[in-house]
């Protein structure tokens, strides 16, 4: 049985007729192929699959792309517009924010839906708004400082 | 002219297309007609294989084929080990790719499902029908190596891989005259690497050709390409493989593991590119463990706090099979690094590797050197509580004094260069380690519980000189190469054979081509992780590639500079030696004003209009680099924590690392390695353990179950430096992967047992749990 999903996808729609149990994650990877959202632990601890729905920083990996039906999404893909990378991207490069990149799409994302709940969060309030998303190589510090330098810098 | 950026902390170059998605990790990548491999893993760890039923699987939706060890034991060699460490009478297990008879750990491979997608192929394992008969399991390595324990390998009798010992100077007289013994029994708990990236690969097999390409989560693709050609016979010239975007390592991804020698089999047999990759908890289960040992410890002192020997015993699990450089681990990178920083005079180990039932070990960040720094800091603050002498003090009446070129030290290595109590000074400044002792005095009258951890300590790294490496048995070499290439228009390409993987080479590298050189840096291209287009190279691991890469980076550019020189010479009719370089221009000495750019040069070369007789066309050289010594970086790093009296949570409150890698390239990755670094080690300290239980089932099988740090966790790290120069290294620089790690377990576990000083509490198991904590505080 397959099920018909409509999904606007950083501002293009995208129509597919999927099995219920597709995983939204997978659907964003394996269908437009749009990789740049990572599988990082299946049990939605790491949010190395973050992207976001409806503006909500949402785990991919534990959503069914049938749940997304209709929905609205941006992944890291869509984040830069004509050719200008979004202030957290920006604030990431500048901060060396990641390491090996493999969190990075989602620490991204987070970081960006964090920021619109909360425009002017303390090192500590950063702290906690990544605490479901684990990166191995930095010890989170850089991160921190680049939120909080997007922060500054009028990110939303 | 290009600005000087040798030590400058430029942005990375790697990092535009991991901020934009677009970098490709082999998860990434499709290919035309790509099918889909997923792995039936053990659920047991101990069992025999009565049967398996793989009809139904066979039949399911999308499944292409099955395999079992029936199929792939005629193609496949089994898995090999590549350190043969001596003298130790290593008895290596056969590890096949896919278990026959035995199955000896949860997650051991019985069969393979081959699918036109990953679902599917997921479906169908679920279908295969195995008979197992449970067979008694043992999953701690000091239990396993007792008389009368379950026998995991028939031909290994006593479960021991190896016995491996160290010994320098009288250690039985050491302890017969010493004032005062100082014991313990240490358990450094087993680890999950925990890599955000989970391993895969993609294989593509063509027949009409005979050749293989494999792209592999890898920390060392032409490694792999030299295992791969043994256990495929494919010929090294016929295989490929490509290390794309690689997501962390730490360790796990030094060894070859079935998972891609299955989906190269897969491939070869069907003619299609077949993908693999693993799950989280497979990765938890099958991918590489570190650590793991069981230590029995005691130091020899005299009354005024100076070390006279120290003597250990250590079990170190191996697992159901030897990893690839599994039993280098606890030997050759923890025994010789007994000594530490400090003057010891007789230092004896016995170190008994011994397989359990459990997922293989292998290099975890750090590698043997934690292990060992932590089992000398942990003495060492039992000896400052024994004799009741500040343990700074007990630190500073055994380090080693300076030196800038060669210290011989016990276990027979010779440190490069090393300033110790001049990092002590600047981590204890900085900390104002004085008030801080009275701040705890102060505190502790209000019934609050704060302890601080002081580690030096001294690693080695920059693997390392080849023939030491075939002295302690590693089957390859551990040289570097490079090649360096202008091209007409004056912009570079430079081809190195290691391999990185998140530590920013392809930015430090660009850094040194420019600073020798005087090439903007934007001009530089560094090419890595494959190996039809890079020269040979050993791999990114025991923070070696800036270590001996850079040396071979550094000689090439050299090259060039002197074939510059000769071409410059040529042109201005002079002699080569009047030729000065200055900041991007070569020119007669004194005479500035008439000078040809490297730029100039390189097009010159490569038109090779005018070229002196006898000088080959081009601006390229190629080095290989084999270091004469290792490095050995150093430091001091300081943890401060506090505990809660009334749940036992450790509060890490502050932590200052002070570490010397020589002269730093770029100081913002060398600081981000330091972060990364040291907060792996508070993890192995605080949060992180893989737990079995009895039955070999591990618990802590997904991220649900074992704690890696979190950001919320962590106080921010003040990160300062002091810079010795490496002697032998041509620009001086050591290693700063490992560093953090190697210090900050041990800084962290006495920071907590100075903390419960008033609760008499001188021994825990990591990880230090608010619950393992509070029940130390009742006893």
């Amino acid at each position: 049985m397959k099920l018909p999903v409509n999904i606007k996808i950083n501002g293009v729609a995208v129509q597919r007729e999927v099995e219920p149990r597709l995983l939204l994650v997978h659907f964003l990877r394996d269908l437009p192929g749009l990789t740049g959202t990572k599988v990082g632990c299946d049990t939605s601890q790491c949010g190395a699959c973050t992207v976001l729905v409806d503006g909500l920083a949402t785990k991919s990996c534990t959503r069914l792309a049938v749940q997304a039906d209709g929905s609205t999404i941006t992944t890291i893909e869509g984040l830069a517009q004509d050719g200008k990378f979004h202030q957290m991207q920006e604030s990431f490069w500048a901060k060396h924010g990641l390491q090996c990149g493999f969190c990075t799409p989602g620490m991204i994302l987070t970081s960006v839906a964090m920021l619109e709940r909360s425009p002017k969060p303390t090192a500590e309030n950063v702290r906690h708004g990544l605490e479901g998303n684990l990166c191995r190589c930095t010890g989170y510090q850089n991160i921190v400082r680049a939120v909080c330098d997007a922060a500054a810098a009028g990110a939303r | 002219m290009a600005a000087k950026v040798f030590g400058s902390a430029i942005r990375r170059r790697e990092d535009p297309r991991l901020i934009t998605g677009t970098a490709t990790y082999t998860d990434d990548l499709t290919l035309p007609g790509t099918l889909h491999a997923v792995i039936l893993r053990s659920p047991h760890a101990h069992a025999r294989i009565k049967r398996i039923d793989t009809a139904k699987a066979r039949k399911a939706d999308g499944v292409v084929a099955v395999y079992t060890a029936a199929d792939t034991d005629a193609v496949l060699k089994p898995m090999p080990c590549a350190w043969l460490i001596p003298n130790s009478e290593l008895k290596i297990a056969a590890y096949p790719q896919l278990a026959k008879d035995v199955v000896r750990y949860v997650g051991d491979c019985v069969a393979v499902v081959v699918a036109e997608n990953r679902y599917q192929a997921q479906d169908a394992v679920d279908l295969i029908d195995v008979d197992y008969e449970p067979l008694p399991p043992v999953v701690n390595p000091q239990t396993a190596a007792a008389t009368g324990a379950v026998q995991i390998h028939a031909d290994i009798p006593g479960n021991q891989a190896f016995h491996w010992t160290v010994a320098g100077g009288d250690v039985d007289a050491a302890f017969a005259k010493a004032d005062v013994i100082v014991r313990d029994r240490i358990i450094q708990q087993r680890l999950i690497p925990t890599a955000m990236e989970p391993r895969a690969t993609l294989a593509r097999y063509v027949a009409a050709t005979g050749e293989l390409t494999v792209w592999n989560t890898t920390q060392n693709p032409h490694i792999l390409r030299f295992l791969g050609s043994l256990i495929t016979g494919v010929p090294e010239d016929k295989l490929r493989v490509i290390a794309p975007e690689v997501g962390g390592g730490f360790g796990s991804k030094i060894a070859a593991y079935p998972g891609e020698f299955l989906a190269i089999f897969a491939s070869m047999k069907l003619g299609r590119p077949v993908k693999w990759t693993e799950t989280r908890r497979e990765n938890y289960q099958a991918t590489t463990h570190g650590r793991d040992h069981v230590q029995d410890v005691e130091l020899a002192a005299t009354k005024d706090g100076k070390v006279l020997g120290l003597r250990c015993t250590v079990w170190a699990g191996m697992g159901a099979y030897l990893s690839t450089a599994a039993p280098g681990i606890p030997t050759i990178l923890h025994g010789l690094m007994l000594s530490g920083p400090y003057n010891v005079p007789a230092v004896k180990e016995d170190v008994y590797g011994i397989y359990t039932n459990t997922t293989p070990v292998e290099a975890y960040r750090g590698a043997g050197r934690p292990e060992a720094t932590f089992m000398l800091e942990r003495m060492l603050d039992k000896l400052s509580d024994k004799v009741q002498i500040d343990p700074v003090e007990i630190r500073r009446r055994n380090l080693l004094p300076p030196f800038d070129n060669g210290c011989a030290v016990v276990t027979g290595l010779s440190y490069d260069s090393g300033n110790y109590e001049n990092a002590l000074n600047k981590a204890l400044d900085h900390i104002k380690y004085k008030d801080l002792r009275a701040e705890q005095a102060r505190l502790r009258k209000e019934g609050r519980y704060l302890g601080i951890g002081v580690c030096p300590y001294v690693e080695i790294c920059g693997l390392g000189p080849s023939q030491v490496a075939g002295a302690v048995g590693f089957q390859g070499g551990l040289w570097e190469s490079a090649i360096v290439r202008f091209h007409p228009s004056g912009k570079v390409h430079v081809f190195i054979g290691a391999s990185p993987h998140g530590q920013g080479e392809e930015t430090t590298f660009a850094q040194i081509v420019s600073d020798e050189l005087g090439v903007s840096v934007d001009d530089v291209k560094i090419v890595h992780g494959d190996t039809d287009n890079t020269p040979m190279g050993w791999g990114t691991y025991g923070s070696r590639t800036t270590a001996v890469g850079g040396a071979a980076l550094a000689t090439a550019v050299r090259k060039i500079k002197d074939k510059a020189k000769a071409l410059t010479a040529h042109l201005l009719e002079a002699a080569p030696e009047d030729i000065d370089y200055k900041d991007g221009s070569f020119f007669v000495k004194g005479t500035p004003a008439r000078a040809k750019s490297i730029q100039e040069i390189a097009l010159l070369a490569n038109v090779a209009w005018n070229l002196p007789a006898g000088m080959e066309a081009g601006l390229e050289a190629t080095s290989f680099y084999d270091p004469p010594n290792f490095v050995y970086p150093f430091g001091v790093h300081v943890a401060v924590v506090e505990i809660d009296g009334d749940t036992g949570e450790v509060q890490l409150k502050r932590y200052v690392a002070v570490d010397d890698c020589g002269p730093q390239i770029n100081p913002m990755i060398v600081e981000g390695q330091v972060h990364g670094g040291v907060v792996q080690g508070v993890g192995q300290a605080l949060w992180e353990g893989a737990v079995y239980d009895d039955s070999g089932q591990l618990v802590t099988g997904s991220l649900l179950d074992y704690a890696i740090p979190r950001a919320d966790l962590l106080p921010d790290i003040d990160v300062l430096s002091t810079v010795t120069k490496s002697p032998h290294h041509p620009l001086g620089v050591k290693g700063i992967g490992e560093a953090g790690t190697i210090a900050s377990t041990a800084a962290v576990y006495n920071a907590v047992i100075d903390a419960l000083e008033p609760f008499g509490v001188d021994n825990m198991t990591m990880p230090l749990t608010a619950e393992r904590v509070w029940r130390a505080m009742q006893r």
